[in-house]
C-alpha cells in the first residue's frame, strides 16, 4: 500500500527520455470563442495601436503635403521641425504647463484631502464641490475661464469696481501670462481629482500608524507630511499618471480658451500637429511633431520598465 | 476492489516550474483519499488536474476506467466543492444548485428531483429560496456540498472545503461529510492542510511535498510508521522530538553523553552513521510509569504549557530539547527535576542524511 | 512599592478626586477654524465660476456691459437661454445648439453600450480565457491608453476614409469604442480578476463554456462596475471636442463642438450671456450625470486611475 517517491531520484535524465518518447501534447490551451469574443480588442490593439502608429511614423520621414505619400526624405521633416520657433515654443509651453499644473494639482490636491481628512461636517458637500468641474468638458472649463479672465467685464473690473482701481488680473491678454492663466482653468478642473485619490490613498494608510504617532506624540502635520506622505506611494503615482497623460494631451482647454494665442504664447504640441494635417495641409509635418510627442511617453514607459525589472531582480534576490 | 480514480505518471509544468513531477495515485471505488500537505506542495493542484481545470503537461487520468486526461470538467463525472464555496451569489440556493443540470439541458421533473434529494440530504430545503448572502458560512457550505451532490457523479473532489469555518463549525461539518460520505458511499478526493481534518475522514492519506507524494497511507501508519523526517515532523502536534545521534548497531549515541537502547525497534534497513530518532510527545511518560520503561532519563522541566485536557512540558535531554505530554493531573512546574521515560519501539529511526526511514 | 508609596498613592487619589473626569469638553480650537476657512475659500474657488456662468446667462447685455460679474441680474431674463437653445449662429446656420445636442445624444447612446459590452467580453476572457499572445494585446492597449492621439489621429483618418467610415455615425462611434477601450478593458479586467476565481471553475465543473459562463455567472454580477463604467463613459464622450472636431463632419458634430463655434465666431457682437447659457447646456448632461451618481462617479474615476 505504501508509496514512496523520493524527490532525488526522479532527475532530469529520467524526464528528459519520457518527454522524448511521447507526441508533444498540446490542446485546449487556446479557446477559439476567446479569441472570437475579443476580435474588437485584438482589431483596436493591432490596427491602431501598432499599425497607425507605424504609419504616422513611416509618413513623418516623406513629402506629404495634402495627402500621403511615400516619397521619403530622410529626416527633413525633423530638421525643419526643430527650426520652426512655433514648434520649439510649442514644447517649452507644454513642460512649463505641464510642471505647474503637475506640481500645482499635487500640492493643492494634497492640501484639500489633508483637510478633507479632519473629520470635518458636510464632507460629502465638500467633495462634490472640489470634484463637480471634472465632471464637466474642458470646453466649458476654457469658455467660463476666458469669460472670468475677460479684461474689460471679468474679475479684473469686477474688483476694480469695489474700489481697488489698479488691480490686475486678466492674463490671457499678455504674451508673458496666457499660460498661467491656462494653467489655472486646468487646475479648477482636474484638482478635484487628485483631492480624491489622494483622499482615498490617506484613507487607505492603515490606522495604527496614526495610533503610533500619536503615542509617539508627534504632531499631526509632521505625520502627514514624514509618514503618511511616502506611504502613498500608489495614489500620488496614479494622480501622477493621470495628470502627465492629461498634459501631453492638451488641446480642447487651449483651444477653447485662447486658440494658442496671443501670438503663440500658448500654443501646444497637440494643436500644432492638429493644424499641420487639416488647415495647414503639411502631413509629414504633422507626423514629425506627433512622432516627437511620443517619445516622451516611450521614455516613461522604458523607465517603469527598467524600474519594475529591477524590483523583480531585487525581489528574487531576496 | 475496484479502482475509481488512477492518475498515472502525471507531470505539471508552469513555465520552468515543476508544480507536480511523474505522480501516480489509485483510488479505490468508495475510498477517502486526503491529499495533505503544506501550502504550496501541489495539492490543490493535483486536484484542479483531476477535475479538469488545469491542463496537465504530460501522464494520464482515468475516472471509473474512462481515460478523462483530455476531457472538460463536465464530462469527467465528477462534483466539486470549493473553499471558498463559490456559490453563484445573483442566483437562489436552488438555482445554484440546479445551474449544471440546467446547462445540461435537463428535464425540469428531473431537475427538481435530484434538487430536492439534495435538499434532504444536506438538510438545506427551508433555504432554497434564498440568496447565498442571506446564509451563514456553513449553509453556504452544505450548498455547496449540495451542488456537487446534484450531480448524481461518482467522484467527489473537496478543495480545502472548510478552511473558512469557524473552529466550531469546521467540527460539525468534518462530521457530516463523514457522515455523507458514509451514505453515499462515493469515491471522494479530499484537499486540507489541516491534519486533524485528514486523520478524522482518510480512508488513506496522501501527503505531499514539492509535488511529490511522501507516503500514502492509512492514518494509523501514517502516523505510527512515517517514511522520512518530513512526514514525521509534518504530522503529530506538538510535533515529534527529533533526538539526534549516531547509530552504530542497536545503540544511539547521543553527543557522547547519552546512550539510548534500540533494541525493540523494528529496522527496516539498519544502516550504521548520524540517524535521528524520532520520538512522539505522547509517547515519553513521567513519574512511576517511566520506571517501567526501556529508555529512562531524569531531566529538568523549562516550560510548562497547561492545555486543558493534558499538559505539555518542555525539557532537555543531552542538550536537544524535548517535549512531552502528561496527563492534566500530573503537577509539573519549570525547574523541578523528573524522571522520564520511552520505549523506542514505538519511534522512528531516520537516517539523517537521506532523512528515510531505517 | 513601599507600603508608604501605596497608601500616599491612596490618599492622593482621594484629594484628586475632584480633577478630570467624564467626557473631555468640546472646545473651537484655532485649528479647527483654520481647517473651515481654508474648505470655504476652496470651495468658493470651485463655485465661482459656476456661480458667474449662471448670472450671466441671465443677464441682459446692457447689465453685462456695466461689470459686477458677481451680481444677482438686477432684470432677470431667459432670452440668452432660449436663444442659445434655437437660434444662436455658428457661421451661416442659426439654429442654436440644439442639432448638437442631439447629435451628442446620438453618438453617446450608440458609443457607450458598444464600448461597454466589448470591454466587458474583453475583461473577462483577460481574466478567465487567457491565450497565447492575450497578454501582449492587453499591453498593447494599455500602452495605447498612454499614447497621445494625435499620434494615430491621421493614419485612423485615412483608415476610416478608405472604408467610407470619415465623418459618419458610425465613424465616430467606432472611434469611440476604440479610444474607450484601454481604460475600460482595464476596468473590466481588474474587475473579473478581483472575482474569485473558483466561481469560474464552478462554471467549468457545472459544464457552462465561454459564453454560458459570460452571460449566467458574470454578466448579472458586474451590475456595479458596469454603473461605473457607463458614467465614465457617458461623462467622457460627451465632453469629447477632439474626436468630434476631427471625425463626427458636419452632419454630426457634437454638442462641445458646436458650442466651440458659437462662441468663438467673431461676426457680430458677442452676447456673453448667451455663450454663457449655452456653456451652461452643454454642461448640464455630465453634471447631471455627476450629482446623479455621487459616489460613483468618484468610485470611477478611482477605477479608471488605478493601474492593472
Amino acid at each position: 500500500m505504501t508509496q514512496i517517491a523520493e524527490p532525488g531520484e526522479r532527475a532530469a535524465p529520467g524526464f528528459a527520455g519520457t518527454a522524448a518518447e511521447r507526441k508533444p501534447r498540446t490542446r485546449r490551451k487556446f479557446n477559439i470563442q476567446s479569441v472570437l469574443g475579443t476580435t474588437p480588442m485584438i482589431a483596436t490593439a493591432i490596427g491602431v495601436f501598432v499599425i497607425c502608429i507605424i504609419f504616422s511614423i513611416i509618413w513623418s520621414f516623406t513629402s506629404s503635403k495634402l495627402f500621403p505619400n511615400f516619397n521619403f526624405i530622410g529626416l527633413q521633416q525633423y530638421e525643419r521641425l526643430w527650426r520652426t520657433d512655433r514648434w520649439i515654443i510649442s514644447v517649452q509651453n507644454v513642460f512649463v504647463f505641464g510642471a505647474l499644473s503637475m506640481v500645482g494639482g499635487m500640492i493643492f490636491g494634497y492640501l484639500l484631502a489633508v483637510f478633507m481628512d479632519q473629520r470635518i461636517r458636510q464632507e460629502d458637500l465638500f467633495r462634490s464641490i472640489f470634484l463637480y468641474p471634472f465632471a464637466m468638458s474642458l470646453v466649458v472649463t476654457g469658455l467660463v475661464w476666458q469669460w472670468m479672465f475677460d479684461p474689460n467685464l471679468g474679475i479684473q473690473s469686477a474688483v476694480r469696481q469695489l474700489g481697488w482701481t489698479n488691480f490686475e488680473f486678466a492674463p490671457l491678454v499678455k504674451q508673458e501670462t496666457a499660460l498661467y492663466g491656462l494653467v489655472l482653468g486646468g487646475l479648477w478642473n482636474g484638482v478635484g481629482v487628485t483631492m480624491a485619490i489622494m483622499l482615498a490613498g490617506l484613507r487607505g494608510v492603515d490606522s495604527e500608524i496614526w495610533k503610533a504617532a500619536k503615542v509617539d506624540g508627534i504632531p499631526t502635520w509632521k505625520t502627514y507630511l514624514f509618514i503618511v506622505l511616502p506611504m502613498m506611494k500608489g495614489a500620488i503615482a496614479t494622480a501622477f499618471i493621470l495628470s502627465a497623460t492629461g498634459v501631453v494631451r492638451v488641446f480642447d482647454i487651449v483651444i477653447a480658451m485662447t486658440q494658442g494665442g496671443p501670438g503663440v504664447s500658448t500654443q501646444m504640441p497637440a494643436i500644432y500637429v492638429i493644424q499641420h494635417i487639416t488647415d495647414r495641409a503639411n502631413v509629414a509635418q504633422g507626423m514629425a511633431a506627433a512622432t516627437m510627442m511620443l517619445v516622451p511617453v516611450m521614455l516613461i514607459i522604458g523607465l517603469q520598465y527598467l524600474f519594475q525589472w529591477n524590483a523583480k531582480r531585487k525581489a528574487a534576490r531576496i | 476492489m475496484t479502482t475509481s480514480v488512477s492518475i498515472k505518471d502525471l507531470s505539471l509544468n508552469f513555465g520552468n516550474v515543476k508544480v507536480l513531477e511523474s505522480l501516480d495515485l489509485e483510488v479505490a471505488q468508495g475510498e477517502f483519499i486526503v491529499l495533505l500537505g503544506p501550502s504550496g506542495c501541489g495539492k490543490s493542484t493535483l486536484l484542479n488536474c483531476i477535475a479538469g481545470l488545469l491542463d496537465v503537461s504530460d501522464g494520464q487520468i482515468f475516472i471509473s476506467g474512462k481515460n478523462v486526461t483530455w476531457d472538460e470538467p463536465k464530462d469527467r463525472g465528477i462534483g466539486m466543492v470549493f473553499q471558498s464555496y463559490a456559490l453563484y451569489p445573483q442566483m437562489t440556493v436552488e438555482k445554484n444548485l440546479s445551474f449544471g443540470l440546467r446547462v445540461a439541458r435537463m428535464p425540469k421533473a428531473e431537475v427538481d428531483a435530484r434538487v430536492k434529494r439534495a435538499s434532504e440530504i444536506l438538510q438545506i430545503e427551508p433555504l432554497l429560496q434564498r440568496k447565498p448572502v442571506e446564509l451563514s458560512g456553513g449553509q453556504r457550505q452544505r450548498v455547496a456540498i449540495g451542488r456537487a451532490l446534484v450531480r448524481d457523479v461518482d467522484v467527489f473532489l473537496f478543495d480545502e472545503p472548510l478552511s473558512n469555518l469557524d473552529a466550531k463549525l469546521r467540527n460539525d461539518l468534518r462530521i457530516e461529510i463523514k457522515r455523507l460520505h458514509a451514505r453515499l458511499k462515493n469515491t471522494m478526493i479530499y484537499v486540507t492542510h489541516d491534519q486533524i481534518e485528514a486523520m478524522t475522514l482518510a480512508d488513506r492519506i496522501a501527503i505531499m511535498k514539492n509535488g511529490v507524494i511522501q507516503q500514502l497511507a492509512d492514518p494509523h501508519t501514517i502516523y505510527n510508521k512515517p517514511v522520512n523526517l518530513f512526514v514525521a515532523g509534518f504530522i503529530g502536534s506538538p510535533s515529534m522530538n527529533f533526538i539526534k545521534g549516531d547509530l552504530s548497531g542497536t545503540t544511539l549515541s547521543v553527543d557522547g553523553q547519552a546512550n539510548i537502547p534500540l533494541t525493540n525497534y523494528q529496522f527496516a534497513n539498519q544502516t550504521n552513521g548520524a540517524s535521528i530518532l524520532g520520538i512522539r510527545p505522547e509517547h515519553i511518560v513521567v513519574g512511576d510509569e517511566a520506571r517501567k520503561m526501556p529508555v529512562q532519563m531524569e531531566s529538568e522541566i523549562e516550560i510548562v504549557e497547561p492545555m486543558g485536557a493534558d499538559t505539555v512540558a518542555w525539557t532537555k535531554i543531552a542538550g536537544q530539547s524535548l517535549t512531552f505530554r502528561a496527563a492534566a493531573e500530573v503537577h509539573l512546574e519549570p525547574g523541578q527535576k523528573v524522571l522520564i521515560g520511552f520505549d523506542p519501539g514505538r519511534g522512528s529511526v531516520f537516517n539523517a542524511a537521506s532523512g528515510n526511514r531505517i | 512599592m513601599t507600603a508608604e508609596a501605596i497608601s500616599s498613592r491612596l490618599a492622593s487619589g482621594v484629594v484628586d478626586s475632584s480633577g478630570p473626569r467624564g467626557p473631555k469638553p468640546k472646545t473651537v480650537t484655532v485649528g479647527r477654524i483654520g481647517v473651515y476657512a481654508f474648505l470655504i475659500l476652496s470651495a468658493l474657488f470651485f463655485l465661482m465660476p459656476l456661480w458667474v456662468m449662471v448670472v450671466t446667462s441671465l443677464k441682459t447685455m446692457p447689465e453685462i456691459r456695466e461689470g459686477h460679474l458677481f451680481n444677482w441680474p438686477a432684470l432677470l431674463t431667459f432670452d440668452p437661454w432660449l436663444k442659445a437653445w434655437d437660434t444662436a449662429c455658428t457661421g451661416r446656420d442659426c439654429n442654436g445648439l440644439k442639432p448638437g445636442f442631439w447629435n451628442s445624444v446620438k453618438i453617446t447612446a450608440l458609443s457607450v453600450p458598444v464600448s461597454i459590452v466589448i470591454a466587458m467580453i474583453n475583461g473577462y476572457a483577460l481574466s478567465f480565457w487567457k491565450y497565447k499572445g492575450s497578454e501582449l494585446l492587453f499591453g498593447i492597449l494599455i500602452f495605447g491608453a498612454f499614447v497621445p492621439y494625435q499620434v494615430v489621429i491621421y493614419p485612423l483618418i485615412i483608415g476610416m476614409r478608405e472604408l467610407s467610415l470619415f465623418g459618419t455615425l458610425p465613424g465616430i462611434v467606432i472611434v469611440h469604442t476604440i479610444f474607450g477601450m484601454p481604460i475600460l478593458t482595464l476596468l473590466y479586467r481588474n474587475f473579473f480578476a478581483s472575482l474569485p476565481i473558483e466561481l469560474f471553475k464552478a462554471g467549468r465543473v457545472d459544464g457552462a463554456g465561454f459564453w454560458g459562463i459570460f452571460f449566467r455567472i458574470m454578466l448579472p454580477m458586474s451590475v456595479p462596475i458596469t454603473i461605473v463604467a457607463i458614467i465614465l463613459q457617458v461623462t467622457g464622450i460627451w465632453n469629447d471636442f477632439l474626436f468630434g472636431t476631427v471625425f463626427a463632419g458636419r452632419e454630426n458634430m457634437p454638442m462641445t463642438v458646436q458650442l466651440n463655434n458659437i462662441v468663438t465666431t467673431t461676426t457680430g457682437i458677442r452676447e456673453y450671456n448667451v455663450n454663457m447659457a449655452a456653456t451652461i447646456l452643454t454642461a448640464a448632461v455630465p453634471l447631471v450625470v455627476y450629482f446623479i451618481s455621487g459616489k460613483w462617479f468618484v468610485r470611477g474615476i478611482a477605477a479608471g486611475a488605478v493601474k492593472g
